[in-house]
């Protein structure tokens, strides 16, 4: 019997390594993403056993950081690389779209029995510290009928640099000239006020246990972890609850530039969340090894067709119609 | 010296060489350089990454309070601040606990409770760090902010130290969690050191009409003054480089201020923070800088230290007559 498993192990061991010429394809970067990424790593891997990917999730920067240098065959990201970061680059990067997110705002406010409402300046003026109570007038004025506590609001925001505070900075900046002008956009800012949480864990928990408390999150991680979480009133002054349909809207007829390099935060559509993403792989236009360059662009192909249909249940935001018929004409410019 | 002095042939004994002594010799050389190699790298590596930043801010990069990403304002004195009163707290909540358990496993325990203290002691040493972020989020700062830190701004608020609004999360419980992560180190090092003291010492003091109370202050600490100090600088060490703990209960504020209830933020912890996502130069060589401020803030402490025992030994030959 012994005899009969070691045998059995030997000829399959044989078999997998004579019979494919296996590709190793390497990817770092982002780790909103990374959840559905092994998702397709795994299902792409069953599918084409000859094709492997490794991908690690040490962040936008380090994508970002890890392409430029050539130490992986492709990088990823959530906020786009700068002119600045391209020109650094020693190829032509092509961002492509691969899901969409979106960033919630959560609170912890006692004696509420429905989602409360934000408006844009009212967000602003929470994280620049100029609304300091829960009482104001101005919250008050989206929310009729809502009873209101008394007591100070405590922000709480990303400590760690990432891309969800990336995207929430970015809206910030678009809605908001007096946080463009004091703080910016980024992975990590010079926040004026708040406690700063490590992870989306971080931000939730502390939030979870402070009466009081605003802060930012992944969609997917609020709805996983049944926060609550506030609708959001967009450029066309509609207020607009976070879902996954509102978040894909974000980028339907909205002109998309030829690059994708694009902040769909703040969104023209009238039923788009406003505080949406797209999250990229980051590819070099000339692939240097022939075998792996086609894996790659076989692989997102058909990421953004067959693929998309495993964001629901991982809650990402599937790409858009136009979006994907941009990104198959861009892929056609690949040369490997 | 020593009861028993060394004979003059005993020392000849020990310079008869022949070639295994020779090659032992020079063998064992190679260890202690090796270290010094390891230590000035990374000193020189530090150096070389963070040049950037040290040629843009000059020395005005200890003493800015900025820290501005976005347009790249860098400064490190709200880090320094942080890693340091954080890590004096811890050892002053520490150090008495440490101590005291110490005194009473080598003094008073009997055997069966001094092996189960012992070994939940040295259990304690072996959690992971992230563990205690986590028990400190999830269970310190809730008690922090309903009943310790209400209960301190009460009795105590009249101090710049306890003010402010009581959030749980910042510098006092941050210290709490450094100092449960290096009371162990005291305890070890502490219970060995009065373990060492001679008999005789001791037996002598009794003789002298001492209380065993007497005996503890006036013999067994003064003896192993020094040791005991050892012990706390590398718990001092410890609590000077810890990271994730402190990271996930400090509240990650670039703040200086005299309040222990405030959110805070150290050295180790902003590197752990933004590095990961940091993609400018500027901004990864003044994250290194940072780093090469924690070595300096490390080495400085530890020569202060140093300078402390040495003053102490020196006092202590006095006082023996040596």
């Amino acid at each position: 019997m012994v005899r009969k498993i070691l045998g059995l192990t030997l000829l399959i061991g044989l078999c997998s390594t004579t019979a494919f010429a296996a590709v190793l394809i390497n990817g770092a970067g982002a780790t909103f993403p990374y959840p559905i990424y092994s998702k397709w790593f795994d299902v792409y891997h069953k599918m084409n056993p000859e094709i492997q990917f490794n991908y690690q999730s040490i962040g936008s920067g380090g994508g970002i950081k890890q392409i430029t240098a050539k130490t992986v065959d492709f990088g990823a990201s959530d906020g786009p690389m700068t002119q600045d970061q391209l020109n650094e680059a020693p190829g032509r990067i092509y961002h492509i779209p691969m899901v969409m997110g979106a960033v919630v705002i959560t609170y912890n406010v006692e004696g509420l029995d429905k989602n409360l409402k934000f408006t844009p300046d009212v967000v602003a003026d929470i994280f620049l510290d100029k609304i300091t109570n829960w009482n104001d007038p101005r919250i008050a004025a989206a929310n009729p009928g809502v009873r209101l506590p008394s007591g100070s609001i405590l922000v709480v925001h990303r400590s760690d640099g990432s891309g969800t505070s990336y995207i929430f900075t970015d809206y910030l900046s678009s809605i908001s000239s007096a946080w463009k002008a004091k703080v910016g956009k980024g992975t990590s800012v010079n926040w004026p006020v708040g406690l700063g949480g490590k992870g989306n864990e971080g931000v939730a928990g502390l939030i979870k246990q402070t009466p009081g408390s605003i802060g930012y999150v992944e969609l997917s991680y609020a709805i996983k972890n049944d926060l609550d979480y506030a609708e959001l009133e967009n450029s066309s002054g509609h207020f607009i609850k976070p879902d996954l349909d509102s978040t894909a809207k974000a980028a339907q007829g909205v002109k998309i530039p030829d690059d994708f390099r694009v902040s769909l935060v703040n969104s023209s559509n009238p039923d788009a969340y406003p505080i949406s993403g797209f999250t990229w792989v980051l590819i070099y236009k000339d692939m240097e090894d022939h075998v792996k360059g086609k894996a790659i662009v076989d692989f997102i192909k058909w990421a953004i067709h067959d693929g998309q249909a495993y964001t629901e249940d991982l809650l990402y935001a599937p790409l858009p119609a136009e979006v994907i018929e941009m990104i198959e004409k861009k892929l056609e410019q690949v040369k490997y | 010296m020593g009861p028993f002095p060394r004979s003059k042939n005993m020392e000849k004994f020990g310079q008869r060489k022949d070639a295994v002594d020779i090659v032992f010799q020079r063998t064992m050389l190679v260890f202690p350089l090796l270290v010094l190699l390891i230590v000035g790298g990374i000193f020189v590596q530090l150096l070389l990454s963070s040049w950037i930043s040290i040629k843009e801010f000059g020395p005005a990069f200890l003493v800015t309070s900025t820290w501005d990403p976005v347009a790249e304002k860098f400064g490190a004195l709200p880090f320094i601040f942080g890693t340091i009163v954080s890590s004096l707290v811890a050892l002053l909540l520490a150090v008495p606990i440490g101590l005291g358990t110490a005194i009473y496993l080598a003094e008073y325990a009997p055997q069966w409770p001094r092996r189960i203290i012992s070994s939940l002691v040295d259990l304690l040493a072996a959690i992971p760090s992230v563990i205690y972020g986590l028990w400190g989020i999830f269970v310190l700062v809730p008690v922090m902010r309903s009943h310790v830190q209400p209960f301190l701004g009460k009795y105590l608020g009249f101090l710049p130290f306890f003010q402010g609004p009581a959030y749980g999360i910042g510098m006092f419980s941050a210290s709490v969690i450094l100092a449960i992560m290096i009371i162990p180190f005291i305890i070890s090092i502490s219970r060995e050191v009065i373990l060492a003291v001679p008999h005789v010492y001791k037996e002598a003091a009794y003789a002298m009409g001492a209380t065993r109370w007497e005996a503890i202050c006036t013999i067994i600490l003064s003896y192993g003054k020094a040791g005991i100090l050892g012990g706390i600088i590398l718990a001092m060490g410890r609590a000077i480089g810890e990271t994730m703990a402190v990271t996930m209960a400090i509240g990650n504020n670039v703040k200086i201020s005299a309040s222990l209830f405030s959110p805070a933020y150290t050295l180790a912890s902003v590197i752990a923070n933004e590095f990961a996502e940091a993609t400018s130069k500027l901004y990864l060589a003044s994250l290194t800088h940072i780093g090469l401020v924690l070595f300096l803030v490390s080495i400085v402490v530890n020569i202060l230290a140093w300078l402390l025992l040495w003053r102490i030994n020196e006092r202590q030959k006095i006082f023996q007559g040596r």
